[in-house]
């Protein structure tokens, strides 16, 4: 065990992957001799060649319609998508076709495609380069969508999605980068023997127990919660954060047992609130445990408005003061 | 661009666009096709089109998209065709289904409803049918770049070397994934055929709305060959089809056809082409019938009617398995959609399967 980026951790899971697999391949706008703009397949090209991390033409749509059709082929391709607002370019390929053609096929073509996106805001970036995309994704039956929220999962639930016969959307939290975090890598290991398996890539996790109130976060807002879940103890509030890591399928039933211990929630994340994933985690704690509930459920989020030039980001985001105000609320309720 | 005639001994041949360079890999002369052959299930193709017409008439088929005019351009296209080939199509190839071996019977069933697919695509080595347009041509520079990886590329195998062969629509030309497939196939010199079938209308938009100049021609511009045949004489589309497929196997890359050809029907069973062209460009094309034009080639006397005799059996054989078949076809499980979203069952799934199939269930009346 070592202390890495999730930078560095993202980059070992990849080089494992194509070690462990030679079907394994990276696809993406300057993947190769550049390592990508944030670094991710630094040095990946260099010892596996231009033909496992493969450097493509500009082109979103192109990335992930070949990344399909290498699918069919009998290849397991793992695609880079720069930033998260040029993802839509692919939405087309990735809604009508990577999503729907295990389907369509009667379950004969698999489609073991993995896209990252680095998402999110907090780094200072111009317009289209913050967005929080999980929710059109996660309304699209037949892909998963799952966020790592520390170096260990960075490197672990990546190891998982290329091992996945399904097509995975990994959305990179990037504010969270060059966070560093203890990683334990397990070597020449896939998804379906060993560690990694154990782990359920679609498992939500408790990572802070608690009993009065339950936060739960995802992706850049889980060190976000466990920041105000440690005021919020100081203060005489013991917060349970529960890291969802899949958006879709989500794990509600962690979510809901939690509630039904500390009878209050508050859903956490970045991207715009109506419509989103904390309606539809509400949504199932009010099915699932509605007389457990001691107050209302609330959401933290980023507003309904475009996401705003970068000198507002900090306060448009959802940080810790807004997290704390709402489980007070809540608490007092 | 100089004009020449591609291939000589056929009549109909267009002239070239592109000058298309010779294999890197020179191979032996193909085997000719028999033209009865060809005749043949060009007869069958519009015998499978006529029947699902009717069959979408009697209310037994929701959609159709008829093909009629486009035989040739598809039989002969599909005889171009390895076993070992990929065939990525739209949704209107139904003769080179027919080439391929699938039966026709499944091909009804995505307009009946009883699948979104049909049949197995590795088996065939031809995908299902793709609705939205230009959207396959990606999957089809994918595969090409798998075959590449495969090492099955150049080797000089006859059995071994494979390239893929992608339909499109002339409609499908302004797609921005179709120029990106291009792109892709260009740069990395992949071995994908593109075969456009400029049937002239996109619906309802003719196919000066798409582009002031041939289909073919773009190809220049993204730096491979563009050839355009007579899409209704089969033996040149047969021709071109086969060069640039041997181009690609050998690793001399992709290739852009366009057989220019005209839809004769309505762009679906739901389309009202009356509201869009006259009667008389219809006529014009009716008077270039593919299935005519090949009889024109073939010796007459006593062999063609013994040979058109015998077509005419085989289509009533086809007719009437298709029409028993499409009745006959097995209504979908109501628990499939759950079973094929993913590779194994989520929980959340799960839960909505047994509540989906406890609605259902209640909802069987006992006799």
């Amino acid at each position: 065990m070592t202390d890495t980026t999730m930078v560095g951790a993202l980059n070992l899971g990849l080089r494992h992957e194509l070690e462990r697999d030679p079907k394994v391949l990276l696809l993406g706008e300057d993947v190769g001799r550049l390592g990508g703009v944030f670094r991710v397949t630094d040095g990946l090209q260099k010892d596996f060649g231009s033909d496992r991390v493969v450097d493509t033409p500009l082109g979103e749509a192109g990335i992930v319609g070949t990344a399909v059709g290498l699918a069919m082929a009998g290849y397991r391709p793992v695609c880079e998508i720069q930033f998260d607002g040029f993802v839509f370019p692919a939405v087309n390929q990735i809604v009508t076709q990577l999503a729907k053609i295990r389907h369509r096929s009667a379950g004969r073509t698999a489609m073991p495609v993995v896209i990252r996106i680095p998402y999110g805001g907090g780094i200072g970036a111009i317009e289209h380069h913050s967005e929080s995309p999980e929710a059109y994704f996660a309304h699209t039956a037949g892909i998963k969508v799952v966020t790592p929220g520390s170096p260990q999962d960075a490197y672990t639930m990546l190891r998982q999605a290329i091992g996945s016969p399904d097509p995975v959307i990994f959305l990179e939290p990037k504010h969270r980068y060059w966070t560093k975090g203890p990683v334990t890598p397990v070597a020449g290991s896939g998804v379906a023997a060993g560690p990694l398996a154990t782990d359920g890539l679609h498992r939500a996790r408790i990572v802070r127990a608690g009993t009065d109130v339950t936060v739960v976060a995802y992706g850049p807002l889980v060190a976000t919660a466990l920041s105000a879940a440690g005021i919020a103890a100081d203060e005489g509030t013991s917060v349970e954060v529960i890291d969802l890591r899949s958006i879709s399928p989500l794990d509600s039933d962690t979510v809901v047992e939690s509630v039904r211990r500390t009878g209050r929630l508050v859903v956490a994340h970045e991207a715009s609130r109506s419509h989103g994933i904390g309606a539809e985690i509400a949504a199932r704690v009010q099915q699932e445990a509605f007389y457990h509930l001691q107050a209302p459920v609330l959401r933290v989020t980023g507003y309904d408005t475009p996401y705003p030039a970068s000198r507002l980001e900090q306060d448009w985001l959802p940080g810790v003061d807004r997290l704390l105000d709402a489980v007070e609320a809540v608490r007092k309720y | 661009m100089p004009e020449r005639s591609a291939h000589s001994g056929h009549h109909g041949v267009m002239p070239v666009i592109a000058d298309a360079p010779g294999p890197d890999h020179p191979t032996a002369p193909p085997e000719p096709v028999d033209p009865a052959r060809l005749y043949r299930d060009m007869a069958i193709t519009r015998r499978i089109d006529t029947e699902a017409i009717a069959l979408q008439r009697q209310g037994e088929l929701g959609l159709w998209p008829s093909l009629l005019g486009q035989e040739a351009a598809q039989v002969g296209a599909a005889h171009a065709l390895q076993p070992q080939d990929m065939v990525f199509p739209t949704y209107r190839e139904h003769g080179v289904a027919w080439v391929r071996g699938i039966d026709p019977v499944e091909l009804l069933g995505l307009f009946r409803g009883t699948t979104l697919g049909g049949w197995d695509p590795q088996q065939h080595r031809m995908n299902t049918y793709t609705l939205v347009i230009g959207a396959q041509l990606l999957h089809a520079v994918g595969y090409a770049m798998g075959i590449v990886r495969d090492g099955d590329v150049g080797t000089g195998e006859p059995g071994r070397d494979r390239a893929v062969l992608a339909f499109l629509g002339d409609g499908s030309i302004s797609e921005g994934e179709t120029n990106e497939a291009f792109v892709w196939a260009a740069a990395q010199d992949l071995p994908v055929v593109f075969l456009c079938q400029n049937n002239q209308w996109a619906i309802s938009a003719p196919f000066s709305v798409q582009s002031r100049v041939p289909v073919a021609r773009r190809a220049d511009g993204f730096g491979f060959p563009g050839i355009r045949v007579d899409g209704n004489d089969v033996h040149a589309v047969l021709d071109a089809t086969r060069e640039a497929l041997e181009r690609a196997r050998a690793g001399g890359g992709p290739t852009l056809v366009e057989a220019l050809t005209y839809r004769r029907n309505p762009h679906t069973t739901s389309d009202d082409d009356g509201r869009y062209r006259s009667g008389a460009e219809n006529d014009r094309w009716a008077a270039r019938d593919p299935l005519a034009l090949a009889l024109d080639g073939m010796e007459t006397g006593d062999g063609r009617a013994a040979l058109l005799a015998e077509v005419e059996q085989e289509c009533e054989q086809v007719a009437a398995r298709l029409r028993a078949g499409c009745r006959a076809l097995p209504e979908p499980d109501p628990a499939a959609p759950f079973d094929h979203t993913f590779a194994e069952i989520t929980p959340e799934l799960e839960r909505q399967r047994a509540e989906h199939l406890a609605f259902v269930a209640s909802l069987e009346v006992t006799p």
